[in-house]
């Protein structure tokens, strides 16, 4: 450890506001050379924007900065790189058809009067590969047929051609098999030896011990506590992570479970079974990247499944949107901008696009049963707009959020697979959704069975407040599905970052 | 507010009506005689019938170059069965027929392939054209005359005032491809596609069922306006319609419709296709030559671009 060397670079205060919330909230970060520091946090917490500022991709509302004792102050990210401050995020940024040397030296290559010299290029390709210890990647190979680790390794060495002061590793391991993973935890003890300064971000508390040296904690944009690795368990750093329950409140109208509507079983090796039924919400918690998405998306067939059966009602096996539409199961997807919605689309163009039958007759579709169709909803699920033909575009994110739900309610179907219903909306929507979820399940009376809902969601206290059952998904395997009341917050961290039974 | 109300809803109609004074003050009011006005009609109905078809294309936000082959493939396949002894009704038919199997394959080729439709229309263009050349031998196709020559020919009777049967034909595709676009779920369905394809997809609309029928449709439409072709020329013609694809989509885009999709009306592409007409009519009627028409035409297409492009971003703001 490096208690007594003076920090590679430090941040002091930084805030930062995004409109009126506060992202950051005066957190300190530093770090020395040739250690490593884990930045830790749940979804939210200001991981991303805290590493945002420091790699110059936006600038903080207040606080200092220093690289080796000099004020360090990036008006963009090529400064930052300039300065030495590399980032290597989950989703990597090379130029597939390139070669690995052309990537390495991408946007400094060598060059005499305009003319790059390849053989320069490629020497010291060379030499950063062999400071990584994989002198076995030739530098002409192109980056497109190297695996995912490899050219992770690419990534690494332009920072290192660069020249690299501090490096930032975003959740590495993310796309990564275990020996990969290994092998870069190997990696990174080099590059410490060689007296890197390196953040590394991850969820996983296991890598965290494995790899780093000291960790610190955001909680809501603040600092929550850091230690020495070495001395804190799993269960210590959660507590940190997690802090004192906000006061949100949950609706709870009386539930009746009745038959079961949806099965799931054999997605993935180790993965459990799961039975959907009328009456009850189940929740699917884990982190970004565990294939809670892809589950769901498999489910509404969107996506190409390898291995698994589903169920739904009397019909077995894996359907076309269309046929899930028919049969009753209805999704909303996480990605409301490019997906969920055709934002250039009315309201009443995008809440009825599903159904269109049943708006004139035969195969016309009528302005005014649909606007009234739209209206019904619009009115019943306080959207607030100028009116159903108004452009979703216009909308606020919460509003945007209720028409992509209220497709569901205008198919009316009988399963709901919400795939992060409240991301990224304001509080007040968020809490009528969670009614608007509460009431869809609830006992609707008429002869109507009760509907069901199999809920994605990455923030844990809205699952448990919701949930009937939580369903544990880490690294593609999903868990038992065990009653709300037996879980709390810790638990499902502790679980969703693969760290069960550790503590 | 209500300056870009107009502009969105009647760009198209400014437009028209500003470029038609102006041609209306150079040539002076025989420009706006009926016989001038039957003439212009007359002149837009083959661009005019094809881009009814493209309208749609553009609005799920595909694109057709091989849209003036398909006309001259359909001149020939036309001469050819009337040469059989065919009624006029089957060589039309047989016609329009040749075409939205050109546009089948069209359809199945860019959902079947997953190319973009600009890439696998731009070699259905040089295929048809090949495959017209080749079915005509390289040569002019000689076909008896028939009541098909009398399509876009001006009625004795009335005057003038009297439309040609052609133009009403065109008229009446366009009030059902119109209300297609509009009020069907088909229509509903093609602009789902062109806004957000994957929304289309999320919310069951069957995508690729939907590009190849518009494929197919937009094709047939090409047929139509083949047909109209070949009353004009009254021979088969291989080597016709080259870059008339060109013309279609530029009516389209004058029009209001966005190659990204989502967006176009049958009325707009009728104005803008009339639109390009009295250019072309009122250059020649002043005297200008053929180099200032062009000159004006691409002038008149890049300004609606940015008309359209400022018009999105007040929008979006």
């Amino acid at each position: 450890m490096a208690e007594a060397l003076a920090p590679r670079f430090r941040m002091r205060g930084i805030r930062k506001a995004f409109g009126a919330t506060l992202a950051l909230d005066g957190v300190d970060l530093e770090v020395a050379p040739g250690e490593v520091c884990a930045l830790v946090g749940q979804n939210g917490a200001g991981k991303s924007t805290l590493m945002a500022i420091l790699a110059g991709a936006l600038a903080p509302d207040g606080g200092e900065m220093s690289l080796d004792g000099v004020a360090y102050r990036p008006r963009n990210p090529l400064e930052a790189r300039r300065a030495g401050v590399q980032m290597i995020y989950q989703e990597l940024s090379l130029a597939p058809h390139l070669s690995v040397a052309e990537n390495v030296v991408l946007g400094m290559e060598p060059a005499r009067l305009g003319l790059m010299r390849r053989h320069e290029a490629r020497e010291r390709t060379r030499r950063a590969l062999a400071r990584l210890g994989h002198p076995e990647i030739a530098p002409e190979t192109p980056v497109s047929t190297l695996s995912v680790a490899g050219q992770q390794l690419v990534e690494i060495a332009r920072a290192l051609a660069v020249g690299c002061r501090v490096l930032v590793l975003d959740e590495p391991t993310s796309s990564l098999a275990q020996d990969d993973a290994r092998r870069l935890f190997e990696l990174l003890a080099r590059l410490k030896a060689q007296g890197h300064a390196i953040v590394y971000i991850s969820h996983f508390l296991e890598e965290v011990k494995q790899v780093s040296d000291r960790f610190v904690v955001l909680r809501d944009g603040r600092n929550a506590g850091a230690g020495g690795t070495a001395d804190a368990s799993p269960r210590e750093i959660v507590a940190m992570m997690v802090g004192s329950a906000v006061g949100e409140v949950y609706p709870r109208s009386p539930r009746r479970r009745g038959a079961s509507i949806l099965e799931l079983a054999g997605f993935g090796p180790g993965s459990a079974p799961l039975t959907l039924h009328r009456g009850e919400v189940v929740g699917i918690a884990g982190l970004l990247g565990a294939g809670r998405t892809h589950l769901l998306r498999s489910v509404f067939g969107l996506e190409r499944v390898r291995a698994g059966r589903v169920r739904v009602e009397a019909v077995e096996g894996f359907h076309s949107p269309a046929r899930r539409w028919r049969q009753g199961v209805g999704f909303l997807s996480e990605d409301r901008k490019d997906e969920g919605l055709a934002l250039g689309l009315s309201i009443a163009d995008n809440v009825t696009m599903s159904r269109l039958a049943g708006l004139g007759p035969g195969p016309l579709v009528l302005p005014r049963p649909q606007e009234a169709a739209a209206a019904r909803l619009i009115e019943r699920i306080a959207i607030r707009c100028r009116g159903p033909r108004q452009p979703v575009r216009e909308l606020s994110g919460g509003n945007q959020q209720k028409v992509a739900l209220a497709r569901l309610l205008h198919h009316d179907v009988d399963v709901l697979l919400l795939d992060e219903p409240t991301r990224g909306i304001d509080v007040a929507s968020k809490a009528q959704i969670y009614g608007l979820i509460d009431a869809l399940v609830a006992d609707p009376g008429e002869g109507r069975p009760a509907r069901a809902v199999l809920l994605v969601s990455s923030y844990f206290p809205e699952l448990l407040g919701l949930c009937d059952r939580i369903a544990v998904m880490c690294r593609r395997r999903l868990g038992v599905a065990r009653p709300a009341s037996e879980l709390d917050e810790h638990r499902l961290i502790l679980e969703a970052a693969g760290t069960e039974g550790a503590a | 507010m209500k300056a870009r109300a107009l502009l969105t809803r009647g760009g198209p109609v400014l437009g028209l009506v500003l470029v038609s004074a102006f041609f209306g003050a150079l040539v002076g009011p025989q420009f706006f005689s009926p016989a001038n006005l039957e003439l212009i009609a007359r002149q837009t109905a083959i661009v005019g019938t094809a881009a009814l078809g493209m309208t749609l294309v553009i609005a799920a936000a595909g694109i057709d170059l091989s849209v003036g082959s398909v006309i001259s493939l359909s001149t020939v396949v036309i001469a050819l069965v009337l040469r059989h002894a065919m009624s006029p009704a089957v060589s039309a038919a047989a016609g329009i027929g040749a075409a939205a199997l050109c546009g089948l394959a069209t359809g199945l080729l860019v959902t079947g392939l997953r190319v973009v439709p600009f890439i696998v229309t731009l070699g259905m263009m040089l295929l048809v054209r090949g495959a017209g050349k080749g079915l005509a031998d390289e040569r002019r196709i000689e076909a008896p005359v028939t009541w098909l020559n009398d399509l876009l020919r001006t009625h004795a009777l009335g005057g003038g005032i009297l439309l040609p049967s052609g133009i009403w034909i065109l008229i009446a595709m366009a009030l059902l491809v119109a209300g297609v676009l509009r009020y069907t779920r088909f229509g509903r369905h093609l602009l789902a596609i062109g806004s957000n394809e994957r929304t289309a997809r999320l919310c069951g609309v069957r995508v690729e069922l939907c590009k190849i029928a518009v494929y197919t449709i937009s094709a047939a439409l090409a047929g139509v306006a083949g047909v109209m072709q070949f009353a004009k020329l009254s021979v088969g013609d291989p080597t016709v319609a080259v870059g008339l694809e060109l013309d279609v989509i530029a009516a389209v885009i004058i029009g209001g419709g966005s190659l990204l999709g989502g967006r176009g009306t049958v009325f707009g592409t009728l104005v803008g296709a009339v639109l390009m007409t009295v250019i072309q009519i009122g250059c020649s009627q002043r005297g200008f030559p053929n180099w200032v028409q062009q000159i004006v035409t691409g002038g008149v297409i890049v300004a609606a671009v940015a008309l359209d492009r400022w018009r999105q971003e007040t929008q979006a703001a």
